[in-house]
């Protein structure tokens, strides 16, 4: 059986992957799905935890996370849409009109 | 080595291989397919953790759902993309990629101090067959379940409200409509 701390050293390394691709990109979508991926990173501890201790209240959590997610991929996408709109461009460096 | 390990290896790699594909490519389509390669190497490792029907989930709502989403969206505005570089800040790709590093470095830290015991009553989990799940869900967390629900249902409206186009009239014929609804 692996041991646990395979699966949260995997989950770590996905979600270090997640920030940095977030910190970097500078398109909003591709952020978004950097996102996605942090968020399955931390589905991922929750399900090996959950098995660690032989509960289930891990996997009820990702249940939640997982429809908290859609919920939120469905909004994001629904305001990067209304964003084009107004401006051609998905680059969050020119989205400022809430800057002075 | 055993049987278990090599196998966690190799799809640990593909889905480490798909988000760094994710973060790295070009072309927003090529980071949905390897982002759609994540979540099915995901999908598999929790059907090694005895969570089957989240693997299932897994499938059906995020490859199933959200990738399509993403992948619909970046045919409507996405397309066209360099991989745009930050103004006046031509060092943010090493300061991130330390931050990275150093956010690897103390997560691991802090999972390989602990968890050093094996697995408890595996037996428990029933290996996350539906039924087992839906026992604890329905008994124990019926009320996140709701709220969940409730959610999904304003996320929807949301969506909706924020996909609707101006409330300008576009014929002549019909009278303008109030602009208070898409003001929310």
């Amino acid at each position: 059986m692996v041991p646990t701390s395979y699966y949260l050293i995997l989950s770590a390394m996905i979600f270090a992957i997640g920030a940095v691709g977030v910190l970097v990109r500078r398109n909003a979508l591709i952020i978004l799905m950097c996102v996605e991926m942090m968020l399955n990173s931390v589905n991922l501890t929750l399900i090996a935890l959950s098995r660690q201790w032989g509960n289930l209240t891990g996997q009820v959590f990702v249940f939640m996370i997982m429809a908290v997610a859609a919920a939120e991929v469905a909004v994001g996408l629904a305001i990067l849409i209304a964003n084009t709109r107004h401006r051609e461009s998905i680059n969050i460096d020119e989205i400022h009109l809430l800057k002075w | 080595m055993t049987w278990s390990m090599l196998f966690f290896v190799l799809v640990g790699a593909v889905s480490l291989a798909a988000a760094a594909g994710v973060v790295l490519s070009r072309q927003p389509v090529h980071s949905a397919l390897f982002l759609l390669t994540n979540f099915a190497t995901l999908a598999v490792l929790y059907v090694t953790l005895e969570a089957q029907f989240l693997a299932a989930a897994q499938v059906i709502i995020y490859a199933g759902g959200i990738v399509i989403l993403i992948l619909f969206v970046i045919m409507l505005i996405g397309g066209e993309t360099n991989d745009f570089v930050a103004r006046q800040r031509s060092w943010t790709r090493g300061v991130a990629l330390g931050l990275g590093i150093l956010l690897l470095a103390s997560l691991s830290y802090s999972v390989l101090q602990g968890f050093a015991q094996p697995p408890g009553d595996v037996a428990a989990m029933q290996g996350g067959i539906p039924e087992a799940l839906g026992q604890t869900l329905f008994t124990q967390y019926l009320l996140p379940f709701e709220l969940a629900s409730i959610l999904l249902l304003v996320a929807l409206l949301g969506a909706l409200v924020l996909g609707r186009h101006g409330t300008v009239a576009h014929t002549g014929s019909r009278p303008a409509s109030p602009p208070a609804e898409g003001d929310d």
